[in-house]
């Protein structure tokens, strides 16, 4: 029997699950020559901010046990280039989801982003990044108190008429299910969770940590079980779709997002690891419902 | 960019802490280097090309980290996952009839490569190269056999000038119309600032995915930001901010 790997986010049609993490997949166009990108559900795009930005000084990556630190800082070139270039440009060649994601340092950098945003045809879906650990004085900032994330998706909610707004939460936090209710009680049409885990490598011969930033964001198959928890929180407790992201490698990891209750399943260090990995896990997803039994994946969305 | 499985035909010890790795698997390779899936670690690690051919890929490393050193120990007929096509490499069409390469350590491995494409263009090359002591010396009958003029610098004296590559520049009577460089930052800054250019340099830089859409590896030049693993590693000296 042919396997449907189609969802349904927020009334758009997902062909399957699988998006690229932002941060983890550029622009979309990067990988454009490298592969079919229209094999993929949907693709959320590099962190956007108002101005462009160069992110942090080198090294930005630090390797761990099954993962890795990244402290980029947000390197973009600023939300005109997104929605005047960027997105214009994949939306030629992609025909799936796209996913802007957006991140700010003040409530009106955020009200203004994605009021661009929301008025950007090729768009599909606002993410809204309140969970950048690598940034001072932004993005973290909001998503650690619920009345701060309250307010930014208030905001936000405000500007985007015609566009889902998500909204991705941080993982540094005591109560996750406190800040999604938060979002959810201000106006958010989902939530994308988790972003990276606040953590630390040193260079034990130099006695200096590895990263210039010293601290980054930890991601990768390690962080896998502490995300799959919190998606599992966060889904029975709000209504509102949960893109599942954390750890995810293979499609028995999405099959298992799934059950905890995501609708649509972000892949995002593992691209990292092999550029190849979203349309590899899309691949082997028919095999593994076939083991299953499961004809569709709707079925199994937070059926554990 | 493809993503290929190679078997290691040969992993051996050439120098000092330094390996020659000989890969079978799809050649010749595009691109400056490849990134290598090295079992039991996150992150694959990138190292330049050495040489590549029908049917196998060289490459030369040092065991600097536990990584490197994990990789040391692979026995032959392992198979790797690599990557390769990634990174934009020397111009080896910049020079019009005379090159002048300058290595440090490793630095040579791409440089070889490079000299053997600049000498099937028919083009007069002359290399220089830096190692820190004379166990280290990495390539030097390869070089010595395909390079018009050869020369070697090693810190403690023991081969060569003593003293820095660029100690070894200054006792030469240089004729280039285009230099390469490829080494530690500080020898390459020191290169760049004192020969005559137009010429360019190869870059080392921590990465992510290696393949350009992580922004892991950013440099800001006088361009503006570039990704090392994508828009070089291989830079102008002009766009260089050191």
């Amino acid at each position: 029997m042919v396997k449907d790997l189609s969802v349904e986010l927020c009334e758009l049609q997902l062909k399957n699950p699988v998006v690229p993490a932002s941060g983890t997949f550029g622009f979309g166009l990067e990988l454009a020559d490298e592969m079919d990108l229209n094999v993929l559900g949907g693709i959320s795009l590099k962190g956007s901010t108002r101005e462009a930005r160069y992110g942090n000084p080198t090294p930005r990556i630090a390797e761990a046990s099954c993962g890795m630190l990244n402290a980029v800082g947000l390197q973009n070139p600023g939300i005109d280039v997104l929605v005047n270039e960027k997105v214009p440009a994949l939306r030629k060649i992609y025909s799936g989801a796209i996913i802007a994601n957006i991140s700010g340092f003040s409530v009106e950098e955020y009200r203004e982003c994605c009021a661009k945003a929301d008025a950007c045809p090729g768009i599909d879906i606002i993410e809204v990044n309140i969970s950048c650990p690598n940034v001072h004085g932004g993005g973290l900032a909001f998503g650690t108190s619920a009345q701060a994330a309250a307010q930014v998706t208030a905001t936000v909610r405000e500007v985007c008429h015609n566009k889902p707004v998500f909204i991705k939460l941080s993982p540094n936090v005591t109560d996750i299910v406190e800040i999604a209710r938060a979002c959810e009680d201000a106006g958010a049409d989902g939530l994308t969770l988790v972003n990276t885990f606040l953590g630390m490598r040193i260079d034990i011969a130099r006695r200096k940590p590895v990263l210039a930033n010293t601290t980054g964001g930890f991601s990768g198959a390690a962080i896998f079980p502490i995300a799959l928890r919190m998606v599992y929180q966060v889904a029975h407790a709000c209504h509102i779709p949960v893109m599942g992201c954390g750890g995810v490698t293979s499609a028995r990891d999405v099959v298992e997002m799934m059950m905890a209750g995501a609708t649509a399943v972000q892949v995002g260090a593992e691209n990292l690891r092999n550029p190849f990995a979203c349309p590899e896990i899309i691949g082997q997803l028919p095999s593994v419902m076939e083991e299953l039994h499961i004809d569709s994946l709707k079925e199994i969305i937070g059926t554990v | 960019m493809k993503k290929q499985n190679y078997t290691i035909a040969q992993n051996r010890l050439v120098a000092a802490d330094t390996y020659k790795l000989v890969l079978s698997g799809p050649g010749p390779v595009n691109g400056e280097f490849v990134h290598l899936d090295i079992p039991g670690y996150y992150l694959r690690r990138p190292f330049s090309v050495c040489d590549s051919c029908e049917g196998s890929l060289t490459l030369l490393y040092k065991t600097v980290g536990e990584g490197t050193k994990a990789l040391a120990k692979l026995p032959e007929g392992t198979s790797l996952s690599v990557l390769t096509g990634l990174g934009k490499g020397f111009d080896a069409k910049a020079c019009k009839a005379g090159a002048l390469l300058v290595g440090g350590g490793l630095g040579a491995a791409p440089l070889y490569l490079l000299a053997k494409e600049l000498k099937a263009q028919g083009k007069r090359v002359t290399a220089v190269m830096g190692f820190n002591k004379a166990d280290e010396i990495v390539l030097r009958e390869e070089f010595e056999a395909l390079c018009d003029t050869f020369a070697l610098a090693t810190l403690d004296g023991s081969v060569g000038t003593k003293g820095f590559v660029t100690d070894a520049l200054k006792a030469l009577q240089l004729e280039y119309d285009y230099f390469y460089t490829c080494g530690p930052m500080v020898m390459m800054k020191a290169v760049c600032g004192l020969l005559e250019g137009p010429g360019e340099a190869s870059l080392e830089e921590r990465m992510g995915c290696g393949a350009g859409f992580c922004y892991g590896c950013s440099l800001q030049t006088t361009q503006g930001p570039r990704r090392v693993c994508k828009d070089g590693p291989v830079f102008k000296m002009e766009d260089l901010i050191w």
